[in-house]
């Protein structure tokens, strides 16, 4: 009897992990917010966003507008190319395409992103940049352009994945209902399962946003890396994430610029919260509805 | 009735020629870097350590770093999830204000860029815990970013066992304890290896948590201790293309190794997606 009381409790055993694993993703997050806001006791809040970011020279400046422009406008250019393509792909397999195809066509898609993102950066790096630079006659490939059809291609498979998941699981009821009316095939997509699957389909892209916006190598290779904010797809750009990873191996331990490159990861946490935020409103929104 | 005609072959032909240029973009991919990678694939490529600065030779120790972390990361990350998930599914009450947060965090922590790990990794690991630039910092990096997926698909597999499965086997006697691990946790198997084999693929192909915590461009030859920097796969292919003072000397090398790379983490994704087909075939609930 004197022995069964020392038998480990399963609970307690488990809850010591659990308690672990909660600690380390607590601390993560602490770790980085406390690391990166005493940027703001060493410069001026004009100074963190403001329009230069020269963490190294004499005077440095830790303007982090340039980075957050060069994060919009890659991701709006990737998203620009990676929605339609994605959205009528989607349609295409699921609604078009002979359901036999369509199943092999949406596993060989998916490949792509397993495909780590050093070798899209290494494909863009040897076919897009030549080819970005002679078609437009630029003095350089590497441009946000380029860095934004790199990462296209990289969230290409989630856009789509997910679209066509939710286009596929419209009820046949009211396909079968709008093609009785007199609706064409089309008119029926349209008006009516594009609607209903809004909601998922809208998830996929706040995915597709998020796994673009965070991207750290694929576009260090391509973009050309320059913190200004010019206005144009071809001239080079330099997002945030990109930032961290040029910057941190230099940066001295406990330095402005080191609490600035954590101000930075504050800014990719913020954007985090939101975009999953986002997607699990509109999920559970949707589950209540059915 | 003739524009809606109209409309449709246009939406028709638009969704087509959407689909055809994907394909394409997967069809050139994939045949650029086979086309140019095959050739330099051999038996010498991946046994042999790098020669002559990188232009010649074999990317071995790169391979096996990549596997060390890997291996490493997963074992912590496993075991530490796993039983995570365990208490969460099984002992946790649903309802606990503990609980949502918890969800959230590792909902929210699962979409954090890679890059902040590695930032997170370089702070704490090597420069606070002073491990230094090495295997054991890399791959504890790994582990953090790893460990959310790991707990979540735990957490998605554990549900999935249904409870008449628990009830039965405490109905004859088990402890609640006997129950989840000879009974819930071997039911769940599938979705726990799936997901702990697709999060190890992504950990492999992965470089910016990696880049200043633990792996290095040349060795000569495997770490000696975990407190030694490794070479690995991604991080060889990002050097190459881009630092080497010849790039276009090392450019075989560097087909080579992205080949190497791909087929490395296809592979996992690969027998992940078996053991999940294999299972469901003889699931019976």
């Amino acid at each position: 009897m004197g022995k069964k009381s020392f038998r480990p409790s399963g609970k307690l055993f488990t809850a010591i992990f659990a308690s672990i694993s909660i600690l380390i993703v607590f601390f993560i997050f602490i770790f980085v917010i406390i690391q990166g806001i005493p940027i703001f006791n060493r410069v001026d809040v004009s100074n963190v966003f403001g329009l230069v970011w020269r963490p190294a020279s004499d005077t440095p400046s830790f303007g982090i507008l340039p980075l957050i422009y060069g994060s919009l406008i890659i991701t709006g250019i990737a998203l620009a190319i990676s929605i339609p393509l994605g959205l009528f792909g989607a349609i295409y397999i699921s609604e078009i395409s002979n359901p036999r195809i369509g199943a092999i066509l949406k596993p060989m898609i998916e490949i792509l992103s397993s495909i780590p993102s050093v070798v899209y950066g290494f494909f863009g790096l040897l076919v897009l940049v030549p080819f970005i630079k002679s078609t437009f006659g630029l003095p350089v490939g590497e441009t946000a352009l380029t860095a934004g059809i790199v990462l296209a291609i990289m969230v290409l498979p989630t856009i789509l994945s997910i679209a066509e998941d939710s286009i596929s699981s419209v009820p046949r009821e009211y396909k079968e209902a709008s093609l009785a009316l007199g609706a064409t095939r089309w008119k029926t997509i349209r008006s009516i399962t594009l609607p209903a699957a809004a909601t998922g389909i809208t998830v996929g892209i706040i995915l597709g946003f998020g796994r673009a916006v965070g991207e750290t190598i694929a576009v260090m290779m391509v973009s050309g890396g320059s913190p200004i904010i010019t206005g144009s797809i071809f001239s080079p750009a330099r997002t945030m994430p990109q930032t961290i990873a040029a910057e941190m191996g230099e940066v001295a331990f406990g330095s402005t610029h080191y609490n600035a490159l954590f101000f930075i990861g504050v800014m990719l946490f913020i954007i985090t919260f939101i975009l999953s935020s986002a997607a699990s409103k509109l999920l559970k929104s949707s589950g209540e509805k059915k | 009735m003739k524009n809606a005609k109209a409309s449709q072959t246009f939406g028709f032909l638009t969704a087509r020629v959407a689909i055809i240029i994907i394909l394409a973009i997967l069809g050139y991919f994939i045949a650029y870097l086979v086309w140019n990678g095959a050739g330099i694939i051999s038996w010498e490529f991946i046994t042999q350590p790098p020669t002559q600065g990188m232009t010649e030779g074999g990317i071995f120790p790169a391979i096996v770093g990549t596997l060390l972390l890997i291996v490493m990361a997963l074992a912590i990350a496993l075991p530490l999830g796993l039983m995570s998930a365990i208490y969460l599914v099984e002992y946790a009450s649903k309802e606990s204000r503990l609980m949502g947060w918890v969800n959230s965090a590792v909902y929210n922590l699962n979409g954090v860029p890679s890059i902040v790990f590695g930032l997170f990794g370089l702070a704490f690991f090597v420069k606070f815990l002073g491990f230094g630039t090495c295997l054991l910092s890399a791959a504890l990096t790994l582990t953090i970013m790893i460990l959310p997926t790991i707990i979540m698909t735990s957490v998605e597999a554990l549900k999935t066992v249904p409870n008449s499965f628990r009830e039965g086997s405490m109905a004859m006697g088990a402890t609640k304890w006997q129950t989840i691990w000879k009974i819930v946790v071997p039911a769940s198997f599938p979705g726990i290896t799936t997901g702990s084999i697709l999060a190890v693929g992504r950990a492999a192909g992965e470089t910016a948590p990696i880049l200043f915590t633990g792996a290095v461009y040349y060795m000569k030859g495997l770490p000696s201790s975990i407190f030694e920097p490794v070479m690995a796969l991604p991080y060889h292919l990002f050097v190459l293309a881009t630092e080497h003072s010849n790039i276009s000397a090392v450019r075989p090398i560097q087909f080579g190794t992205a080949l190497v790379l791909i087929t490395l983490v296809l592979s996992f994704a690969l027998v992940a997606a078996l053991i999940r087909n294999h299972y469901r075939k003889k699931r019976k609930w």
